[in-house]
């Protein structure tokens, strides 16, 4: 399922030591191409049912996948598909299958929550926190079949808060597992402020179950492949598993169309909306106390303008323009001209497969 | 009487709760946003956003439970609270019997179940087979709104433990929360039951008891029966069926436990012919139970099942092949009438 989309794109990095900036943004531009086709099949309705972009996560998903060979092993979460084309996925293969083809990568049973391909030993969950405990079993394989190899775990920061993921750090941790935990930090939980619902620092909180810990800027992809370097060949290396905390923006919401995205986008008509619920709800029924109500108002105008903040504006920290200027102008070029027209390529393709799902039918056939 | 939407009357029946004893408070993922007209009512004490840990705020609600208060967990999907499945199986359901009945635990459990709209093999079960299993559990699922707000004040008011299932398909607030107004696209109407997407409640609301089934429509010559969405899909069945001149009736089970075992029993010895309608997994569960019951009281009946028997795939056509759709309803129907 290797299929380089175009020229001199070799996906397997093991072996290379140095930071490649333009390997890097060639991997980014792919990734974010892919996710813009699929974010815009989404809205014309080729894409059926929910889709959860890794807009923004792109400098992690390349800084990690380059360290890593098909011999490694990646638990992937609901936003599995930057780092399944980070590892050399095909990305017609990967769009037919989110847009519910037949003819995709899983055949059409998997939809984007759960792509999987055995020969890219990467395999995506959409049960939040899983991804952990899935990579501590690659690992407990790996450790005693394939010595040297490394398994991913790609989880958000709100995963953390799971129990079956602090399970696997402390089992990780205990058995010295050659594990390295992906941290997300993109601040929200679903469309919940994760500041809100969390205790303490992750940083610490993984520290405090013995895991080696390394922190990075998401936005910055070279400083990403450091951090994350050291601790995959500290794994690799039998000195047990390591944390690796990254922050990143999630421009897109929780997943398309998520609905304070959608107030941060159409203020005007959304807030209406939203002000109107909420006088229906304090009016005309029995409530609790003013005060309460008044909280209660508060709380969701507070999420909106937090949202506001965190998702948009953040154009200056998009990890593409950072590694853009990474490289010469004429390379960048270059990478955007053939990624684009390789992937538009493709994008058309799995529509044209597919077609619209304008209108479903309750006997199963599509009209 | 008042026209509510499916998941507004789920919300009318906490609300009435909420309004009547303090001591009813509501939390789970995401339920400020959600539920904001309740938020806007009783205010963040009483409408708590959890983090991602369902093992931890479905065993907290058990906890609660047993302190005093009258707790609403809502997990998200029902697929979820499979990470939370020890509160369920070990605790909520058992520690009322394991006092000697000294200590109910009134706990609520609202969970969204079902699919048809395309989210996938773990975004679309229902579970309430392996739910309705374990004793000392009550399970509910509603297929229109005035049954949805009866039977959440009923859960609510009720001294035991209860899982509230919430279909997700007649839901107005999930399919808007999953995009809804964002775009235009992609159409449900074709999938979507009106009757139980909205509906008259009446007002004052009183609470619906469980183990009461509800005659959607009456027949002589062949039982359907089923619960939530599922019970659309059969009367729509059974219309097409009856103009065949096969005279069909629909029975909405509404609890699965306890199961009305009387109105099972004596519709099926009406008609003779029974086909079990089931959005959940064809082994061990609902189905599986009702030909049982059956048997257990002498009903001779010809019988068949139509549930779901595979991993549910995602890509549309795949998904609706495999759940109990329509067709699927009226080939068994068909077949039993040639009996």
């Amino acid at each position: 399922m290797t299929v380089p989309v175009s020229d001199g794109y070799a996906c397997s990095m093991a072996k290379r030591q140095a930071f490649d900036p333009v390997q890097a943004y060639r991997t980014m531009m792919r990734i974010r191409l892919v996710e813009e086709a699929l974010v815009k099949a989404w809205a014309a309705g080729y894409v059926p049912g929910e889709y959860h972009s890794g807009i923004g996560e792109e400098g992690i998903n390349a800084g990690v996948v380059m360290h890593l060979s098909d011999e490694d092993a990646m638990a992937l979460d609901h936003r599995g598909t930057g780092p399944l084309i980070a590892r050399g996925a095909d990305p017609l293969a990967l769009m037919l299958e989110v847009m519910g083809s037949e003819e995709g990568m899983n055949a059409g049973r998997a939809g984007h929550m759960h792509l999987m391909d055995p020969e890219l030993h990467a395999a995506a969950d959409g049960i939040v926190g899983s991804s952990g405990p899935l990579a501590v079993g690659h690992a407990i394989a790996l450790q005693r079949l394939h010595p040297g190899r490394v398994a991913i775990a790609f989880h958000g920061e709100a995963a953390a808060n799971q129990g079956m993921m602090m399970e696997a750090y402390n089992l990780a941790a205990a058995w010295k597992l050659p594990v390295v935990f992906v941290c997300k930090d993109n601040r929200w939980s679903i469309t919940t402020a994760s500041a809100d619902v969390t205790g303490g620092n992750l940083v610490a909180r993984a520290a405090s179950f013995g895991l080696a810990t390394a922190e990075a800027r998401g936005e910055r992809v070279d400083e990403v492949y450091a951090a994350a370097g050291k601790l995959i060949k500290r794994a690799r290396k039998g000195r047990g598993p390591g944390f690796l905390f990254v922050t990143c923006h999630r421009p897109g919401g929780h997943f398309e169309g998520d609905p304070i995205v959608r107030i941060t986008k159409d203020p005007i008509t959304q807030s209406a909306d939203l002000v109107r619920e909420l006088r229906t709800g304090v009016q005309g029924r029995e409530r609790g106390a003013t005060r309460d109500t008044i909280r209660g108002v508060s709380e969701i105008v507070a999420r909106s303008s937090r949202a506001m903040r965190d998702w948009t504006g953040v154009a200056r920290k998009d990890p593409l323009r950072r590694a853009r200027k990474a490289i010469p102008e004429p390379t960048a070029r270059y990478i955007e001209g053939t990624e684009s027209e390789a992937i538009g390529r493709a994008a058309a393709t799995a529509r044209r497969k597919t077609g619209s799902r304008s209108a479903f039918a309750p006997d199963g056939d599509r009209t | 009487m008042t026209r509510m939407l499916y998941g507004e009357a789920i919300d009318y029946g906490l609300g009435e709760a909420m309004a009547a004893d303090p001591t009813v408070v509501t939390w789970g993922e995401d339920v400020r946003l959600i539920h904001r007209q309740l938020l806007a009512r009783f205010g963040p004490d009483r409408v708590l956003d959890t983090p991602i840990s369902e093992a931890a705020f479905t065993y907290a609600g058990v906890g609660a439970a047993m302190s005093g208060l009258r707790p609403v967990v809502e997990v998200m999907l029902v697929d979820f609270l499979a990470a939370a499945w020890s509160a369920v199986v070990n605790a909520g359901s058992k520690f009322n019997d394991f006092s000697g009945g000294k200590w109910p635990v009134p706990l609520v459990v609202r969970a969204r179940v079902g699919g048809w709209y395309t989210d996938g093999g773990q975004h679309e079960q229902t579970l309430w087979g392996q739910l309705a299993a374990v004793p000392g559990t009550t399970v509910v699922c509603p297929a229109t709104p005035d049954d949805a707000a009866g039977l959440m004040l009923g859960a609510i008011q009720h001294d035991g433990f209860v899982v509230f299932l919430e279909h997700k398909l007649l839901s107005e607030q999930f399919l808007d929360y999953l995009g809804g107004s964002s775009r235009d696209t992609v159409d449900f109407s074709g999938l979507l039951p009106a009757a139980g997407a909205s509906g008259e409640v009446p007002e004052p609301l009183r609470p619906i008891p469980f183990g009461k089934a509800r005659v959607r429509r009456d027949g002589s010559d062949l039982a359907l029966i089923s619960v939530g969405v599922g019970v659309h899909r059969c009367l729509e069945a059974a219309a097409t069926l009856s103009d065949e001149g096969i005279d069909t009736a629909v029975l909405d089970l509404r609890s699965i436990a306890p199961l009305d075992t009387a109105a099972v029993a004596d519709l099926a010895a009406q008609c003779g012919r029974v086909v079990v309608v089931d959005e959940d997994y064809v082994r061990g569960g609902l189905s599986g139970e009702i030909a049982a019951l059956l048997a257990e009281a002498g009903v001779p009946a010809q019988f068949r099942r139509v549930a779901v028997e595979t991993t549910i795939p995602f890509a549309p056509a795949l998904e609706q092949a495999a759940l109990p759709n329509t067709q699927r309803i009226l080939a068994a129907g068909r077949e039993l009438a040639t009996l």
